[in-house]
């Protein structure tokens, strides 16, 4: 399998595999970065609704995510890498999450725990509840389930780990974090008469394209 | 190194004062090279518990507050002396005793003219 992150002229990935299989470490500064961070993701101490209760859990001893590098649970956004968004986002609740997620430094990721904040989940119909949190800011990851066992969040933080190991640190396919011109502030919507305004962000959530209908003749 | 005996506490201090440097420099060099700022008015917010700062910092205190804080000091500092005052009380000779109450009269005395002044109900 080709790594992306390793590169290094005139040496194979076969011939890099077979040299650390010797314990001979060759590596690259990206994957060095990378392997640095991906093990010490901190979260936001923030929880919503009953998958907080499943992420409590996966801190503690029987699940262990200290296992992962991700035990800092940081009472400030200023400290903390993931946002694990979990539990119902109510429509009084979105404007706080976007906030908190503006204040996290970058580079910050988000988790989608549970049915709710990937969609709504089974109060998708209800008047006061936003229909996904991805509406508002980028997710990272979705971890589905109503709410998702702690193993289901551990293998979601794998997951965020995989991805943070295979992120260039530069070109064109740099992360957001990395690029000077790249806007990273998502708008804080604000509650309106009857819905929070603006309901979604365009840059992440575009309009569905409109209907287009026969007219008649 | 030098023969005197607290010669590696020199060593010391300058590993100590090196080793934060070098980490410090690292990473301010890599937010220079990698790192480019981002900036946003919720970031610079000096509020970080995901609600917008509202009013002012300055919140100001009834100065009538002052008052009653004297009047409980009055009590207070009482409790010191009343507390061996009562657990003498049988072996204490009569001008002890004398003292005591002209002391809690005194109190007393403030206690009555600030009610007597009306400062002890809130306006």
């Amino acid at each position: 399998m080709s790594d992306p992150t390793f590169n290094a002229p005139g040496i194979t990935d076969m011939e890099r595999d077979e040299l650390r299989r010797h314990g001979i470490l060759l590596t690259g500064l990206e994957e060095l970065y990378n392997w640095g961070r991906s093990h010490s993701v901190w979260p936001l101490n923030f929880g919503l609704a009953c998958c907080a209760i499943e992420m409590i859990a996966a801190s503690m001893a029987k699940f262990d995510i200290a296992r992962f590098g991700s035990e800092v649970f940081r009472p400030s956004p200023r400290q903390a890498d993931l946002l694990i968004v979990s539990g119902t986002v109510t429509k009084k609740m979105a404007p706080q999450v976007v906030r908190l997620w503006n204040q996290m430094p970058e580079p910050k990721y988000c988790i989608a725990m549970g049915a709710c904040a990937i969609s709504g989940g089974p109060f998708k119909q209800g008047y006061n509840v936003l229909k996904g949190i991805d509406r508002f800011i980028p997710v990272d990851i979705y971890i589905p389930g109503c709410p998702p066992r702690p193993e289901a969040l551990l293998h979601g933080l794998v997951q965020l780990q995989e991805k943070i190991r295979n992120q260039a640190i530069s070109g064109p396919a740099a992360p957001r974090h990395l690029q000077a011109e790249a806007d990273c502030n998502c708008p804080i919507p604000e509650c309106g008469a009857h819905d929070i305004e603006p309901t979604r962000n365009d840059a992440l959530w575009p309009k569905p394209p409109e209907l287009l209908r026969p007219t008649k003749t | 190194m030098s023969d005197h005996p607290y010669a590696f506490l020199v060593l010391f201090l300058a590993v100590a004062v090196a080793f934060p440097l070098v980490l410090l420099t690292v990473a301010r060099l890599w937010f220079r090279c990698f790192q480019p700022a981002k900036p946003n008015a919720a970031k610079q917010a000096p509020y970080e518990c995901g609600l917008a700062e509202s009013g002012d910092a300055w919140i100001q205190f009834k100065a009538h507050y002052y008052l009653y804080a004297i009047l409980f000091l009055i009590f207070d500092v009482e409790l010191l002396f009343l507390l061996p005052f009562a657990a003498a009380f049988t072996a204490l000779p009569v001008t002890a005793i004398v003292t005591m109450l002209l002391f809690l009269l005194l109190l007393v005395e403030g206690l009555i003219w600030a009610w007597g002044r009306g400062h002890l109900e809130w306006k």
